[in-house]
């Protein structure tokens, strides 16, 4: 049953990232992200990651992608002839690369997953809860949100000063 | 019930896509994207394992890698900004000051 | 009442002279540095009276007094102290040192008063003085060789005094590292005695010399040649001899101090320090007779062909020095003291002479543009004419009994060739030398009209009437012929003293351990039987003084009685080319000996040092920068190689990981 949802799903964002890399505009690769993003989040679903489903959408699609959307629009790009080019020197080398690494990690995919892995764990009901998630994320981990909140901050701090323009 | 191998080699998938799209694309942004796809690609990988082994931590860790690719994205791109400013292209090809 | 505790103010006070002039000298005056200079020689002459009468009363039989300052090297056996011993045979030495470089250092201030570095002069010589006063103070062989290297420093100093001449310096130069070649012979016999004895302090080689060496054996025959060629170095014998003509380009006092009255004859002093070792190698006295004869006479056929006047009196402390080491040779080592301490006299007052005529005639110093100054220069002719009479050997001037005690030595202990030598190179001496007072004092005069020569002042002439008298009575140290009053001999004795009796028969002991039985009776028989015969001694003398006269006569005959003689006789001889150019030693000596050596030295430096270690140098960081040049290549600076890059290494690792070891 389950195979039934996840399949479509991880097809169409396996297409649709492939769209991303073989697109010729930015805008383009832009809007078959967002689209990527809402199908991850429709497999964190399947897999009862809740609460990071709508993280997903709400931070990956609706802000990052926004502010990808804005500098692309902002830098007024003009459409980049042939989309994707690869120095002559290394098309194969590249394409060698790419098909050992697909290799690789299928490989390496393939051992960690053991049979005892087939089936799922049984979870508890709140596994993935906003609940859960965030009463670890305060009393486990607090370090790190912590630390990812100046992190936070000094990226906004970078972000300003370096995108400032250079008059006074 | 899904085996975890296919939510593994769906992740290894878009994984590799996110890798070939950084050493194709010519284009700064569009490089950028393609790194995002390599986030995620992690982030299924986590929650899926997170999922098989009933526990919560790899949540937490998604969590913090969102976090940083916001944080990433934001400098990244004002960088791109600040190098459309000095060279007005963001085509990587042409941004190889940096050599011997 | 010893006053040995003394001693050490006898080098002191020159080199206090030297510190003073040298660092300070300039700011304090002329005047002041001529006090301060004179006054530490005067001074050191007087600690030495007081020390030569101290040692009047020594009582015979017991060792001489010794003041060790501190012990300087204790490194496991070989334990050196810095001491000084002052015994007849120093105090003789010391007191010439002293005495004559006293009068030489007041002489100086006449003769130097117009160069502008006064100063630099005194404290030079002042420091010179201090290394002649450790050469022959020192009580082992490594405070006299501190002395010995610092007069020859010092001589280079001196030497190339007038620094902005070319030829100064080149002398200088010359002077230094001939004696360095016999410097380093002298360190091989220092080390050749260490490894018999254990020990170079001199007391004790010289006692335990007899019992520890064999006689006529490797050892001692090797050591002493080692000692005779540093010695041969140091007082200009063959064949290292050529540096003292050319010395002559420093000041005329130096000329007089250093290659006339001290620094020639510490070979000599050396080797009669050392005499009980000599006295073990009879193979090397042979050598030492030969080569002071033969430079005796070599040095001697030369003086007649120079027409410098300091070259002339050059090469006659040359052929003079000669005669020392031949006295040496033969075992007369009263003898050769004799000699030293007369020949300082009569050559430090030829040298003062020459420099006053010099300095009269305004720093001329051709004997050819000279002739009829006895007139201008009375009292340096007076003293010159004395000293040279002296040097020719006429009764009753010092030279006649000194050089007389030599020829007798010579014949008696030594063969007829060595007096063979000996009395020819006596009658070429009178020749030569007088050759050089009737061309520049008397005859028709040759002098530039520009100059007018005068005489010098009293702080220059009051020296030559000392050194004169001294030449005329110094003989008064060693009357022959009369038992008991040969001065010197009687207070030399207690430190020559050598037991050949013992000496060979401790060697007959040692060569039986090895299993060689050799008897030297016939040795031992032959050195007691030498017959002192009073009628043989009067008729050389008389005939060594006819010599004399005969070599006067001659010069007289050639240079005043038919003047243009010499000219007709000696045009385009070869013979006499080739004696003017000093048979060609120097040029000799360049091409066998400095062209080689400038030629290796400049083939290690281009190729050995420059191509090799400096190639091997450069191609090592040649070829580093050839690896670095192909790792750079990576920084194309093109990023997307740089992630092509990463992603390889990535894959490679992951590979890796999974491969079972």
């Amino acid at each position: 049953m389950e195979l039934l949802i996840f399949y479509p799903l991880a097809l169409v964002s396996v297409i649709l990232a492939f769209l991303v890399v073989f697109n010729k505009n930015a805008i383009g690769s832009a809007v078959c992200l967002i689209g990527m993003m809402l199908g991850l989040a429709g497999v964190f679903v399947l897999m009862q990651a809740h609460f990071l489903a709508i993280l997903q959408v709400i931070v990956y699609a609706g802000a990052i992608m926004v502010l990808f959307m804005f500098v692309i629009m902002l830098l007024n790009l003009k459409d980049d002839d042939k989309g994707w080019k690869m120095r002559e020197r290394n098309v194969w080398l590249t394409s060698g690369t790419g098909v050992l690494m697909i290799g690789v990690l299928y490989k390496f995919m393939d051992t960690t997953a053991e049979a005892e892995f087939n089936s799922p764990a049984t979870v508890p009901d709140n596994f993935g809860t906003a609940e859960l998630v965030g009463t670890s994320l305060f009393t486990d981990f607090v370090l790190p949100f912590e630390v990812a909140s100046i992190l936070l901050l000094a990226a906004m701090v970078g972000a300003v000063v370096l995108a400032k323009s250079k008059v006074d | 019930m899904v085996p975890l191998s296919h939510y593994l080699i769906f992740s290894a998938t878009l994984f590799s896509i996110g890798v070939l799209g950084v050493l194709i694309r010519r284009n700064a942004i569009v490089v950028f994207m393609c790194v995002e796809i390599m986030l995620n690609a992690v982030n299924v990988s986590l929650i899926a394992f997170d999922r098989y082994m009933n526990q919560h931590d790899g949540q937490i860790f998604s969590f913090m890698v969102m976090c940083v690719a916001a944080a990433e994205v934001s400098v990244g791109l004002a960088i791109v900004i600040a190098l459309f400013r000095n060279k007005a292209t963001v085509n990587l090809d042409e941004i190889n000051l940096m050599k011997w | 009442m010893s006053f040995v505790s003394l001693a050490f103010l006898v080098p002191l006070f020159p080199l206090i002279g030297s510190i003073i002039n040298g660092f300070f000298g300039l700011k304090i005056g002329k005047d002041r540095v001529s006090w301060v200079a004179c006054a530490g020689p005067v001074m050191s002459f007087a600690v030495t009276l007081i020390l030569l009468f101290s040692t009047f009363f020594h009582p015979e039989g017991t060792p001489y007094p010794e003041q060790s300052l501190f012990t300087w090297i204790a490194a496991g056996d070989l334990v050196i102290d810095f001491g000084f011993q002052i015994d007849p045979l120093s105090l003789v030495m010391m007191m010439v040192v002293t005495g004559v470089g006293s009068i030489i250092h007041i002489y100086s201030i006449g003769y130097m008063y117009e160069e502008y570095s006064y100063y630099r002069y005194f404290a030079y010589l002042n420091l010179f003085l201090f290394s002649m006063l450790l050469l022959v103070m020192g009580n082992n062989l490594l405070v006299m060789f501190i002395g010995w290297e610092g007069v020859g420093v010092c001589s280079y100093f001196l030497i190339g005094y007038y620094f902005e001449k070319k030829s100064a310096c080149d002398a200088g130069v010359k002077a230094f590292v001939v004696n360095r070649v016999g410097d380093f012979a002298f360190l091989l016999g220092i080390f050749g005695i260490f490894k018999m004895f254990g020990t170079i302090d001199f007391t004790e080689v010289m006692t335990a010399a007899p019992t520890t060496l064999i006689y006529d054996g490797e050892a001692a025959t090797l050591i002493t040649l080692a000692l005779f060629i540093g010695a041969t170095g140091k007082s200009a014998q063959i064949p290292l001899y050529t540096w003292l003509p050319d010395a002559m380009e420093g000041p005329t006092p130096v000329s007089a101090l250093i290659h006339a009255a001290t620094m020639v004859t510490a070979g000599v002093y050396m080797v009669v320090r050392c005499s009980a070792l000599f006295n073990m190698a009879p193979l090397t006295m042979m050598i030492i007779a030969l080569v002071g004869g033969g430079t005796a006479l070599f040095a001697a056929t030369i003086g007649c062909t120079q027409w410098d006047i300091k070259r002339v009196l050059a090469y006659s402390t040359v052929s003079q020095i000669g005669y020392m080491f031949l006295a040496c040779g033969v075992g007369a080592y009263t003898a050769a003291i004799f000699h030293l301490v007369t020949h300082a006299f009569f050559k430090a007052c030829l040298f003062l002479g020459s420099g006053s005529v010099i300095h009269g005639m305004h720093h001329e110093q051709d004997i050819r543009k000279m002739g009829g100054l006895k007139d201008h220069f009375p009292i340096t002719y007076v003293t010159f004419l004395v000293s040279t009479i002296a040097i020719a050997g006429i009764f009753p001037f010092s030279g006649f009994f000194s050089k007389d005690e030599i020829l007798y030595h010579a014949l008696m202990d030594g063969n007829v060739i060595y007096w063979g030598m000996g009395i020819s190179g006596a009658f070429i001496t009178a020749f030569y030398m007088f050759r050089l007072v009737f061309l520049t004092f008397h005859g028709p005069s040759h002098v530039d009209p520009h100059v007018h020569p005068h005489e010098s002042p009293k702080v220059m002439t009051l020296p030559l009437i000392i050194l004169a008298f001294l030449a005329l009575t110094g003989g008064i140290l060693g009357i022959p012929l009369i038992h008991g009053w040969h001065v010197l001999h009687n207070w030399l004795e207690p430190v020559l003293a050598f037991d050949l009796e013992t000496a060979l028969h401790a060697s007959e002991v040692m060569l039986a351990e090895h299993g060689h039985h050799t008897s030297f009776a016939e040795v031992l028989h032959e050195a007691q039987n030498k017959s002192h015969n009073i009628w043989l001694e009067i008729t050389l003398m008389i005939f060594s003084v006819g010599v004399a006269l005969a070599g006067i006569a001659t010069a007289w005959f050639f240079y005043i009685k038919k003047p243009e003689l010499p000219g007709k006789l000696t045009k385009g001889q070869w013979g006499f080319d080739l004696v003017e150019n000093k048979y060609y030693v120097d040029e000799f000596y360049d091409e066998t000996i400095v062209k080689p050596v400038v030629k290796g030295s400049d083939l290690l430096w281009r190729q050995a040092d420059a191509r090799g270690v400096d190639g091997v140098v450069n191609g090592v960081a040649w070829v580093i920068k050839l690896f670095s040049r192909a790792a750079s290549s990576f920084q194309s600076g093109f990023v997307r190689n740089y992630a092509l890059i990463m992603v390889m290494g990535f894959i490679f690792l992951m590979i890796v990981s999974q491969i079972e070891i």
